[in-house]
């Protein structure tokens, strides 16, 4: 299982998923695919279903509704399939933690490999974050 | 014939924000929409009346992200309408800064979000690129590319350093040529006039009828602005001119859009040129007893905040209503009847920021799924491509 | 028409119905109105005077509850809120939406966090509260608690 991650992570197909956020990371995240930062020459491209996923990355504080979908979408997703959680909501929900509609925080629904704080988090820490994941996947989990 | 529903989302490929359209659809054309929110909201009223009204400025800030100055605006604005108390000339003049830069960065995301769902991949990047632009200019003049922070019931709470406008002013310079460019490119292409004039028609009488706000009615002929009715801000004190027009349709909405953006430029360019000297906080001690209202001209519509105190530090109730809340049901009225190949860009071009609406919602849908989200976009491609080979353009 | 001609006119035509007018100032008028009288003093504004709604705002104040409803006149630049008080024991009130489509959405998000009834509306669904949400539970409400035992309230520090 570790070749195989090792073989994908060449070129991760990221899919991205907001549970509930107030975006500012989601632009981010599309920020990086464009000529700016350009995460396309590291071969990461953004995957048009969960099926062709390797890596996943969340944003949002996990509300009700988006936590049952959230699980779903991840049961779907081929293992072995790497979540990354960006942004203080995904890490413990931030502000949003007295909420009513804000029950769990991310990692009590799914596992999570990285976390990478800000609010929101720039693009060149986006890709500092992702690039730590592939080495430390390379480096053998 | 045989009725099929189609949904759309709501996890979606290109949709930051998960909302879940469900359209009825016979044969071709698309018969009924319904519209299911509820997958992002966070309970932000009743957070608000957990804290301060210092700190409600922060949370208030992360409502949305792209419209992130609107809401703190409003809500410093209802607060100080509870006194009532003017905040300071230099303050007005940052804040409108401020306002319009975020107004720039949130149209040009747009611009490249719509090239993208009609095929045009260039103008995504390009759009997305000049983008950069502006927001460096805010990373100058607030330290942070997106949530600014510079709001507070009062006044700003940071000022901007004289050394750094003429540099500012020479980005925003320099920002002009390439939006002209992009403006010709956009507005003069024969296949978008195809796609985009006399689709998704929102008539003057549902736009009023609806309550719709900002560059939906502005596309329909309602001339309504806040920034012109109610002035705040710097903006009865500077020359800029309202974008009207009168046809409704997803081209007219394009076409204001691209000019606010440049209209825009222009006032940020005559606030920092004429930015008065003083003080830039009004130093409020404590709030008394009383409701405010406040409301702004966010990128997307009237942001209408009302906040009620009853003497202590903490507000009673704070209500938010956003604009994409008023615009969202018009979706009834411009959908309908439309084909399906033209129902992404549609539902794209109100501008949705499902955030700021705080709804989200799901629902189960029984009968045969003919497309799923990614065919729609594809679909939409396709009928530019056609479009594009019978123009002799291919 | 003026802000005093205005003013003046509602005044007179609804003379019944109007408990009181708060001229905060300029730009701010708050009236009071009996509950029974909401759709005609609001197809009124709607209507003739041509104003726009804004949105409608409900407030719990523990002894009671008000909805206000917020229109705007932008050719005066003023903005009126209409203020209306139900007791708690009958939370109940006419709806809006057959008069105009903008107050259709905010009354199904009134009703589903703070427990109003709008007798007459089209569509009572929830719009933004998840399925498995408790009936009768506000979360709007002042003396709303948490009902959920499964919910992780600190960071586990």
């Amino acid at each position: 299982m570790s070749f195989k991650l090792k073989a994908l992570l060449k070129s991760p197909w990221v899919f991205h998923l907001s549970t509930g956020s107030c975006n500012n990371c989601d632009i981010e995240i599309l920020d990086c695919l464009t000529p700016r930062f350009d995460i396309e020459r590291f071969g990461m491209l953004l995957a048009p279903s969960i099926k062709h996923a390797d890596v996943l990355l969340v944003t949002g504080s996990c509300n009700r509704k988006s936590a049952e979908r959230l699980k779903r979408l991840y049961e779907q997703a081929p293992k072995p399939c790497l979540v990354v959680a960006i942004g203080e909501c995904s890490l413990s929900r931030g502000m949003f933690i007295h909420s009513y509609n804000c029950p769990v925080p991310l990692d009590k629904i799914i596992p999570v490999d990285v976390y990478i704080p800000g609010c929101p988090p720039k693009p060149e820490a986006i890709i500092a974050g992702v690039v730590k994941l592939i080495e430390k996947v390379k480096s053998g989990k | 014939m045989a009725k099929t529903i189609v949904p759309i989302g709501p996890y979606h490929p290109l949709q930051e924000e998960p909302e879940f359209f469900s359209l009825t659809m016979e044969g071709e054309k698309v018969v009924d929409i319904d519209v299911q929110v509820g997958y992002n909201h966070r309970g932000i009223e009743k957070l608000s009346e957990m804290k301060t009204f210092d700190q409600s400025t922060f949370v208030i800030e992360r409502i949305c992200g792209i419209c992130s100055t609107s809401h703190p605006f409003a809500y410093t604005r209802a607060v100080e309408d509870i006194i009532p108390v003017e905040v300071p000339e230099r303050a007005k003049y940052i804040r409108t800064v401020i306002a319009e830069g975020e107004r720039v960065h949130s149209h040009l995301l747009w611009l490249g979000l719509a090239g993208h769902f009609l095929g045009y991949n260039t103008v995504y990047m390009w759009a997305w690129k000049l983008r950069e632009e502006i927001l460096d200019v805010m990373e100058i003049l607030s330290g942070n590319r997106n949530n600014y922070a510079m709001f507070k019931p009062g006044g700003v709470r940071r000022d901007f350093k004289p050394e750094d406008i003429p540099l500012v002013i020479e980005k925003l310079d320099s920002i002009v040529p390439t939006m002209e460019m992009l403006k010709k490119a956009v507005i003069d292409d024969p296949v978008l006039h195809a796609r985009t004039k006399g689709i998704g028609v929102l008539t003057k009488e549902a736009a009023i009828d609806f309550c719709a706000l900002g560059p939906t009615s502005r596309a329909s002929g309602v001339a309504r602005d806040v920034r012109k009715d109610s002035p705040y801000g710097a903006y009865d004190k500077i020359e800029w001119e309202m974008i009207v027009r009168h046809n409704g349709d997803v081209f007219d909405k394009v076409v204001v859009r691209i000019l606010e953006i440049l209209e825009s430029i222009k006032i940020m360019k005559t606030c920092l040129l004429e930015l008065p000297s003083g003080e830039i906080d009004a130093k409020l001690k404590s709030i008394p007893p009383g409701e405010g209202i406040g409301h702004v001209e966010a990128p997307r519509g009237e942001t209408f905040h009302y906040v009620r105190s009853d003497g202590t530090n903490s507000p009673v109730r704070h209500k938010v209503r956003a604009p994409t809340f008023m615009n969202l049901p018009t979706y009834k009225a411009t959908v309908v009847g439309e084909t399906i190949s033209d129902a992404t860009i549609i539902l794209a071009a109100i501008d949705p920021c499902y955030c700021c609406t705080e709804r989200m919602a799901v629902r189960d849908v029984k009968g045969k799924k003919l497309y799923n989200g990614e065919d729609l976009i594809r679909l939409s491609r396709e009928k530019t491509e056609k479009m594009k080979q019978k123009k002799g353009l291919k | 028409m003026t802000r005093k001609e205005i003013l003046k006119n509602i005044q007179e035509k609804f003379k019944k119905d109007i408990i009181d007018v708060f001229d905060k100032h300029p730009k701010r008028v708050y009236i009071e109105i009996k509950p029974g009288s909401i759709v005609k003093i609001a197809g009124y504004m709607f209507k003739e005077l041509g104003t726009r709604f804004n949105i409608a705002t409900g407030v719990d104040l523990r002894e009671h509850m008000e909805i206000l409803y917020h229109f705007t006149d932008e050719d005066i630049n003023l903005l009126i809120s209409l203020r209306v008080k139900l007791p708690k024991d009958k939370l109940e009130i006419d709806s809006l939406a057959p008069v105009f489509e903008g107050a259709n959405w905010i009354e199904r998000e009134m009703h589903e966090l703070l427990g109003i009834t709008f007798k007459g509306h089209p569509d009572m669904r929830r719009l933004l509260l998840p399925d498995e949400w408790p009936e009768g539970v506000y979360p709007l409400r002042a003396d709303y608690e948490e009902w959920d035992e499964k919910a992780i309230r600190d960071r586990g520090l």
